[in-house]
């Protein structure tokens, strides 16, 4: 099919609605003057484009690429468009990571909330893989991530009920809400390591997922590890997931949602859904990052709350639409 | 290479489901693996295969996995499709293994015409009817262009003429040098069809090996299946078909409950 140009016209999606993400902000600066000085201007709006703008932007592709990528192999893996990152519990762990840490004290604004959120992931990538590094089936995978989900959920709510800081509890509910506000290059370069391992050994799936599209069996006799795919999926997407919650709180549904729009235009063919999916979800992501600065400059609104006001929606309609197409 | 299996073993939950059983096939046949439902068929064929844990051997399972997908082309009994693919590239993925890509085009091409699914190529292998998708899914077997091929129940939910059409290609596989193993419920067509019969009894345990003339005997009929049979002049040549058992039958009655 055609796979370069839907990739290419997907690309310059990103390409456009970085430069998009640049240029808006309520510093109010034109986009003549806002180019000009990104490269190398001087004084206040220099410092802004190049200190809090770019990394904003950057963020939002990674965090995209890192939720389309995930979704896609995930959906690929278990053969079932219902999946999504937040299924293995790599999130919620990330987010438990990330909230102990404010309770204790520490700055939202700095690196230490990613810090810790990186080793709740990390520490949810270990429940998982003793969970499902044992062989086993995709159903396993999905229980164990539930468990995973449900004993983080558990001790995040457990952290804010005993709470004795106010000012604690409300920061902790802000922050899992999900956004890129406020970030800078330090998030970006703590969250990158992670994630691009995540991304290479996602990428390196598509072959293995799309012999999987016949079933398990049929996979395995045509030569499919069964065991080294799920380690390779669960690993790189919980690194990707992981650190994208890590750095930017719990942004839901571009996993789901991605893959869904673009399986009909690769052909449904798991291998070329994930390119596609890592690029449509920088392209969500970025969109819905330019719609909350637009929607209420004055108002902090929240990324992950404005994806999950859009994505349900969304999300409906196009249930909607392949149950009335059967 | 043929397929050569030594007492070969399968053990579900304790209870043993294939059962010491020894094979030779040589290339170049077409053997019908027949028996009643849980015989052991379906699992036979896998443990041949390596998909599951077997004791004894099998010359197959001995290979590491790339190798043995290059060597034996599996047809499993669920036909899943879990994406819309179209047809073409579905057939393709049978293309997987081999490392000569220049091959790839010819093989689906071909794979696609003997299985008349040509005229599908561009539509979505879900949308398809069950018959249709039973020879996409068998174009991707033979795509793979293995010297053997393994199918479980090919012909099952296909129209007459794609039965014999699937039978007749198998058999002319087998002539040309390729070894094909089917489990097959449809014992006229498998007495057709193959130069070879193993029928599989209840235990998991090979009951009879031979001609279709020397193993649909009518006592083995009534001993493994419950029903009666014969060999049946026709036009074209003699047809074996199943009867129902002889009214006197003994077999497959349910225990009497008060029988001490």
């Amino acid at each position: 099919m055609k796979r370069a140009p839907l990739l290419l016209f997907l690309a310059a999606m990103v390409a456009v609605l970085a430069l998009a993400s640049l240029l808006i902000g309520p510093a109010g600066a034109g986009p003549v003057a806002s180019l000009k000085a990104l490269w190398g201007g001087e004084g206040p709006l220099g410092i802004v484009l190049r200190e809090i703008r770019a990394p904003r932007a950057v963020l939002g592709v990674m965090l995209g690429v890192s939720l389309g990528l995930s979704g896609a192999a995930l959906q690929g893996y278990l053969r079932n468009p219902l999946a999504e990152p937040g299924l293995i519990g790599i999130s919620a762990a990330a987010a438990l990571g990330a909230v102990i840490a404010i309770q204790a004290g520490v700055s939202t604004l700095g690196l230490g909330v990613p810090a810790a959120g990186l080793a709740g992931a990390l520490g949810g990538v270990g429940l998982i893989l003793l969970l499902a590094g044992r062989g086993g089936s995709g159903l396993g995978l999905i229980l164990g991530g539930i468990a995973v989900s449900a004993l983080a959920g558990a001790l995040t709510a457990l952290v804010l009920n005993l709470s004795p800081n106010p000012f604690a509890a409300y920061d902790i509910m802000f922050w899992t809400m999900g956004s890129l506000a406020d970030r800078s290059w330090g998030h970006v370069l703590t969250a990158l390591p992670l994630m691009g391992l995540g991304w290479a050994v996602l990428l390196r799936t598509g072959r293995d997922l799309d012999a999987l599209s016949l079933g398990e069996e049929a996979a395995a006799s045509m030569g499919v590890d069964l065991a080294a795919l799920r380690l390779k999926v669960v690993l790189g997407a919980a690194a990707a997931v992981g650190a994208a919650t890590a750095v930017a709180g719990a942004v839901g549904f571009v996993g789901l949602v991605v893959p869904h729009l673009l399986r009909g235009a690769v052909g449904a063919m798991p291998s070329r859904l994930l390119p596609a999916a890592a690029l449509g979800g920088a392209a969500l992501v970025l969109t819905a990052d330019i719609a909350v600065r637009l929607i209420m400059p004055e108002r902090d609104l929240k990324l992950g709350v404005m994806m999950a006001l859009v994505g349900a929606p969304v999300f409906l309609h196009l249930i909607w639409r392949t149950q009335v197409g059967k | 290479m043929s397929l050569s299996l030594r007492d070969l073993t399968v053990r579900r939950g304790g209870r043993v489901v294939v059962d010491r059983v020894s094979l030779e096939v040589a290339p170049g046949s077409f053997v019908g693996l027949i028996g009643p439902n849980g015989a052991g068929k379906t699992t036979l064929m896998r443990a041949a295969l390596g998909l599951i844990a077997a004791e004894g051997v099998s010359d197959l399972a001995a290979l590491p996995p790339a190798r043995r997908a290059r060597h034996a082309a599996w047809l499993p009994q669920a036909r899943e499709i879990a994406w819309p693919i179209p047809v073409e590239p579905l057939v393709r993925l049978g293309r997987r293994t081999d490392p000569d890509r220049r091959a790839d085009g010819p093989a689906v091409a071909e794979a696609m015409a003997a299985m008349e699914v040509t005229h599908l190529r561009d539509r979505p292998a879900t949308e398809l009817s069950g018959g249709e998708l039973a020879r996409v899914l068998i174009a991707r077997l033979l795509a793979q262009r293995t010297p053997l091929i393994l199918a479980d129940e090919p012909v099952a939910g296909l129209d007459p003429a794609h039965q014999f059409a699937v039978m007749a290609l198998f058999s002319r596989l087998a002539a040309e040098g390729r070894t094909v193993i089917a489990s097959i419920h449809d014992l006229t067509l498998a007495a057709r069809f193959c130069e070879r019969l193993v029928l599989m009894g209840a235990g998991g345990r090979i009951v009879a090996d031979g001609p279709p003339a020397q193993v649909l005997t009518a006592e083995r009929l009534q001993q493994v299946f419950g029903v009666g049979g014969s060999f049946l002049p026709t036009p074209a040549g003699p047809v074996f078909v199943t009867l129902p058992p002889p009214p006197s039958s003994p077999a497959p009655a349910p225990p009497d409950p008060a029988d001490p």
